[in-house]
């Protein structure tokens, strides 16, 4: 009895003890890159790549499986940062910018949920139980979460106004 | 004669001055209706005063400097302020903005004006700054940077001279010609103050060649004044702008995406000091410039003194409307102007001019394939490389033409004035420079972004470990009371 639960006890020591060693001294490290790309993404993990979140594109990224454009509310200028990340040219030429966008409420739909608040990954909408919501423009980034979580379909996407401060001129028409 | 240094690049287009320059300034008579816009200037909107109803006195603030670059508006005559809604802007978008509608009552009547500054030079540059900021006064030669924000670079860099852009190197504008002509006793009185505040001890008056009567008579005002001296520049465009003129007559060159004030050497319009002046002596706040009316669709030409708000509609019915429908109007000069959609927009500070120009003073040729002759290098005044820029900017490639200085180029247009396949390279770089702000905003936008999902995460960590401990709170409870208050 005693040698059967001696010599168990010692092989089970044993081997968690090489197995507790292995892990710490045959770690494999996540992939640097992985964590460089990541931190260049907006990370508010809307899912508008197509990806979970901002970690997984950022893993597609580093194995090739995914285009530096993929980053919708980034923009152009993610997209940028992303390539010289990632020593890729990209041409943008004929890349259409999403016109910048934001949420809005639709005062007369909302039931005060408080799904969509829940969901904001930025907190930038405003609200409490059984209470109206309203979106703090400045904030929203355009994730567009908030639009799938209402279930009185309250919410839209409306584009940002254009104005004397964001103005600037068109691209000339190129040579024919 | 005081020798000139050499600038870089220009060009010289038909200045077509004569159609205008001749006319003296003749006062507007008061519109019907004035509409005064909150943004006439760099900086944050003014911040509304007045609300439909009141009644104002010409000189009244109606709308107060927000931030500290930023300018007050003032009432440019008494009568009824009939509502602040959004007005089309005077602006090639043709976007709208805040603007407040003053119905003019016909009798001009003034409001209590601070009194007058009797001896400039003898009180602190402070209360001279303030007055200046007060009366509204903004850069009148086309920057629009508000002019009490500038005099302040006196304390922060060590200012030794005062430029005076007199030099109005746009095509058909006159206003600045005029003025001088007639108020240079005013200019060289404002000029003085406005180095005064600055600390700086010499003041140069630069004018280009082609404007004789004025240097005469500004020569003739400066006379009295050892520390002041009038140039005469070459005629040759675009010597107004400011680091070029400052080069000309000081020999400094000011570097890349640096103030002039780095050099020792800040620049005002005469406009601008002149509007000084009157801030200062007369206690008047900025509300009427001079603006040129040329181009040959104007059946009258003139110089006006035009009351800020006034209608472009109501001033060129005042020269007498067109005689053809022009083929473009533009309001600044015909090189940096903006086209104008319409007449339907308010003169502000920063009108110098509005254009009505015929088929035949407009550059309507298509554009053909470089030829690579290198014009646009030589006309280049900010030692840039057009040619190269616009090859990337047709790529969208603006990283790369920002690293070629696309963000240096002052869009004065000479590149594309002289290019002889008619390419619209200075159009290419606005574009650029547009893309690339808005790249900017864009990624400062996604920091925000990336600080709020931060402090979201924090937040709801924080709720969900409180959570946590109120629940381990609430389990531990009934066993600690059932041991004894001691540990409760």
């Amino acid at each position: 009895m005693l040698i059967e639960i001696g010599s168990l006890t010692l092989m089970g020591v044993t081997l968690g003890g090489l197995l507790g060693a292995a892990s710490r001294l045959l770690a494999v490290e996540g992939n640097p890159i992985e964590a460089e790309l990541q931190a260049l993404l907006p990370g508010s993990q809307c899912g508008q790549c197509g990806y979970v979140g901002c970690g997984q594109a950022a893993a597609a990224l580093a194995r090739g499986e995914a285009h530096v454009t993929l980053c919708t509310p980034g923009g152009r200028s993610v997209a940028e940062a992303l390539a010289k990340q990632l020593g890729v040219t990209v041409d943008l030429s004929g890349h259409e910018d999403k016109e910048p966008q934001y949420a809005v409420i639709v005062e007369d739909l909302c039931i005060g949920c408080t799904r969509c608040i829940r969901e904001c990954s930025v907190d930038a909408i405003f609200g409490a139980t059984k209470q109206m919501h309203t979106v703090l423009v400045e904030a929203c980034h355009a994730c567009g979460k908030c639009v799938d979580a209402c279930p009185t379909e309250a919410i839209e996407m409306t584009p940002e106004p254009l104005t004397l401060r964001t103005w600037h001129w068109p691209k000339p028409q190129p040579l024919h | 004669m005081k020798r000139l240094h050499a600038v870089r690049g220009g060009v010289h287009p038909d200045y077509r001055k004569e159609l205008a320059s001749e006319r003296s300034i003749v006062p507007l008579p008061m519109p019907a209706m004035l509409y005064i816009p909150l943004q006439q200037h760099v900086g944050a909107p003014a911040e509304v005063l007045v609300a439909a109803g009141d009644h104002v006195r010409k000189g009244q603030m109606i709308a107060r400097s927000a931030g500290t670059v930023s300018a007050p508006q003032h009432a440019p005559t008494s009568g009824l302020i009939r509502a602040v809604t959004e007005i089309t802007a005077p602006h090639a978008s043709g976007l709208a903005q805040a603007t407040i509608v003053l119905e003019p009552d016909g009798l001009d009547e003034w409001t209590d004006l601070p009194p007058p500054i009797d001896d400039p030079f003898a009180v602190d540059p402070q209360l001279i700054r303030e007055r200046v900021a007060q009366a509204g006064v903004v850069g009148m030669g086309g920057a629009v940077f508000p002019a009490a924000v500038k005099l302040n670079l006196g304390t922060q860099y060590k200012v030794d001279v005062l430029v005076v852009n007199g030099a109005e190197c746009e095509p058909y504008v006159s206003c600045d010609d005029r003025v001088m002509r007639e108020h240079a006793d005013e200019v060289i009185d404002g000029a003085r103050i406005t180095a005064h505040v600055l600390g700086a001890s010499r003041v140069i008056v630069g004018i280009e060649r082609n404007k004789p009567q004025a240097i005469a008579a500004m020569t003739r005002a400066a006379s009295p004044f050892a520390n002041v001296e009038v140039v005469a520049v070459p005629a040759q465009y675009p010597m107004g702008y400011a680091h070029e003129l400052i080069l000309a007559v000081t020999g400094r060159e000011t570097p890349a995406g640096k103030r002039t004030a780095e050099v020792g050497v800040v620049a005002y319009n005469v406009g601008t000091v002149r509007a000084v002046h009157q801030a200062v002596r007369l206690g008047r706040p900025l509300v009427s410039r001079v603006v040129t009316v040329s181009g040959a669709a104007v059946r009258e030409p003139a110089n006006v003194e035009v009351p800020i708000g006034t209608r472009v509609a109501d001033l060129v019915a005042f020269c007498g409307g067109f005689t053809v429908s022009p083929a473009r109007l533009v309001i600044g000069g015909p090189m940096m102007g903006q086209p104008l959609p319409d007449l339907d927009v308010p003169v502000v500070k920063g009108t110098a001019a509005i254009l009505g120009l015929v088929a035949s003073e407009i550059n309507a040729e298509p554009e053909s394939p470089c030829i690579r002759c290198g014009s646009c290098i030589s006309a280049c005044p900010c030692g840039l490389v057009p040619i190269e820029m616009v090859a990337y900017i047709r790529k969208d490639d603006f990283k790369s033409a920002a690293r070629l200085g696309v963000e240096d180029c002052i869009g004065c247009g000479s590149c594309s004035w002289v290019c002889p396949s008619h390419i619209p390279l200075v159009q290419y770089f606005n574009y650029a420079n547009g893309m690339l702000s808005a790249q900017e905003r864009e990624r400062r936008r996604n920091e925000r972004t990336r600080m709020l999902v931060e402090a979201h995460n924090l937040r709801v960590e924080k709720a969900a470990a409180a959570k946590k401990a109120a629940q381990a709170a609430r389990k531990s409870r009934p066993e600690t009371t059932a041991q004894g208050p001691s540990s409760g």
